[in-house]
């Protein structure tokens, strides 16, 4: 098991440690050998194209299938053997919208802190504290179809900051949004690792989204190709941006590897 | 244990969930499908219309052709009203269960499934709880119909109201489990006209909730041995006795087999690790 030294000397396990994880579709590979650890209190983006391999990553992750090889701890938890108690420390913001559209805002989130057993009551007041510093607190009694992309987005990262996880999974969270939302969005989980220090594993395949202070884990066709710092992951790649690296990264992958995986 | 405003900390090392927090996960699952059931009030409303139809238009009309003799529960000749309604409210149950079915592959298809296989509540406890909510919602159906039925002239002894309540919960929990296995094979929505086709209609026709069993053995001995493979079959016995006060040990140990056996399979094939979505997946589907 990773650990990463903690500030005060103390040695905490990894937010999300990936170790030698594999995963087909049938006799399609969708993921190969795949290791990283992410530290708690970061933002590290994982960042591939469509198709990378992203969404099975993070499906994994939260152990909607179990992964054919490999291990993956969340805080030191393993998912397929205690997958209760990783799956409480996670919160997760999918690609695909999920909220009941004949729900209200406020029916939506009370059903998802039951799902964490948090009690109606003390599910209200945290709903409304949550939904104020998204700037939807008049929304609370409305149906979650009348709201638009970025509303229904932000309330959907509400429902997964509810249960109060460490760390927060979000799969191309932006996708489909105006600039604004988008920014607003990113601004908001940006905002979370600052203040909480929540751990926020972002999967997105746009490169502007991703900051020099940021940790990285780049993915493509299945395999991880580089992990770290943005500034190291740069920096090794020989490339002077983020985006020349993640260019270069993915140019040499294909050269280098004609036939492509399986 | 997660206290409401408990510090990150605290939440990060308490193990495992409370009695009272497993309380509170059931209550969420069964007001969702009750807000959801009362949200499609059309869902209601023809859940209502369709056995009252059969009890008013075809019991009407069937009343003179179908004698039926005095066969147990029943101490005297019945009205044929009479002797389908059990087998009516079975259909809303049997329907029930197909429609929370349909709602899992719609969730699924809609992403909303994942919300659920993502609690870190224990599988099997969110699809039994799942499933307890479906039974639930459709009991309250049967209740309805039954309130209905009982100014046509249905009136089973009243003691029959509460003592059909365990025959319509166990009946429930097997056809909704059913529902739950079904739906864990089908991959897309569309396929589901396909399951009202080969599941619903056969099940409902091949079973004695229209006819007497020994109608149909008279009529054709093969239609009598595939209504005794039916596991419908047992859910109208056990509803018709239990109304009447009585209990059908043999269609209750049928029921109750049949709920391991469904639900067994159910909770197999939700599992992330040895499940047919799983399987499915290889092949394309969603969760």
């Amino acid at each position: 098991m990773q650990h990463v030294k903690a500030n005060e000397g103390i040695k905490l396990p990894a937010a999300l440690e990936v170790s030698g994880v594999t995963h087909a579709y049938g006799p399609k590979k969708a993921l190969s050998d795949v290791s990283f650890a992410i530290a708690p209190g970061k933002f590290t983006v994982l960042l591939g194209l469509n198709g990378a391999g992203k969404t099975t990553l993070l499906s994994l992750v939260s152990h909607l299938y179990n992964a054919r090889h490999g291990t993956i701890r969340i805080f030191g938890h393993d998912i397929s053997r205690q997958p209760g108690e990783a799956l409480r420390r996670l919160g997760i913001v999918f690609q695909a919208r999920t909220l009941d559209l004949d729900l209200t805002v406020h029916q939506n989130l009370s059903y998802h802190a039951s799902l964490h057993g948090i009690g109606s009551r003390g599910a209200s007041e945290r709903i409304k504290v949550l939904l104020a510093q998204v700037d939807m607190g008049d929304r609370l009694h409305d149906k979650a179809r009348s709201l638009s992309g970025g509303q229904m987005r932000r309330v959907e990262i509400v429902r997964a900051l509810l249960h109060r996880p460490q760390l927060l999974l979000l799969d191309e969270a932006t996708v489909g949004l105006d600039i604004q939302s988008r920014a607003e969005i990113l601004a908001t989980i940006r905002e979370l690792v600052a203040r909480d220090g929540i751990s926020v594993f972002w999967a997105t395949h746009l490169i502007d989204e991703v900051q020099e202070s940021d940790h990285a884990v780049v993915l493509h066709k299945g395999e991880v190709l580089a992990t770290g710092k943005v500034t190291d992951v740069t920096r090794s790649a020989g490339a002077e941006t983020i985006r020349q690296a993640f260019s270069t990264l993915t140019g040499l992958k294909q050269s280098s590897s004609e036939g492509g995986p399986s | 244990m997660i206290v409401p405003g408990a510090t990150l900390a605290e939440i990060s090392t308490a193990p495992g969930f409370s009695f009272r927090q497993y309380l509170v996960c059931l209550k969420g699952i069964l007001i969702r499908e009750g807000l959801r059931f009362l949200n499609q009030r059309e869902r209601f409303i023809s859940s209502l219309v369709r056995p009252l139809l059969w009890l008013f238009v075809f019991a009407a009309g069937f009343r003179q052709v179908l004698g039926v003799s005095i066969i147990p529960p029943y101490r005297t000749y019945v009205l044929y009203e009479v002797y389908i309604t059990p087998g009516l409210c079975a259909m809303i149950l049997l329907f029930s269960g197909m429609q929370s079915s349909l709602s899992m592959v719609y969730d699924r298809e809609m992403g909303n499934m994942r919300t659920l296989l993502v609690s870190p509540f224990p599988r099997w406890f969110l699809l039994v709880s799942k499933l307890f909510a479906g039974v639930t919602v459709s009991i309250l159906q049967v209740y309805a119909f039954l309130a209905v039925a009982w100014f046509w002239g249905v009136r089973p002894p009243l003691s029959g109201y509460l003592l059909v309540l365990p025959a319509l919960f166990l009946s429930g929990m097997m056809l909704c489990s059913l529902g739950m296995l079904l739906s864990s094979m089908i991959k897309q929505l569309e396929n589901f006209a396909g399951v009202m086709n080969f599941v619903i209609f056969p099940m409902y026709f091949a079973s004695p909730a229209l006819y007497p069993l020994w109608r149909i053995q008279e009529s054709s001995p093969l239609l009598h041995k595939i209504c005794l493979a039916n596991p419908f079959t047992y859910a109208v016995e056990l509803i018709r006795f239990a109304l009447y006060g009585q209990v059908d040990w043999h269609s209750l140990l049928v029921v109750l087999g049949c709920i391991v056996l469904f639900l067994g399979g159910a909770i197999l094939a939700y599992d992330p690790s040895t499940g047919l979505l799983v399987r499915r997946q290889d092949t394309g589907g969603n969760a």
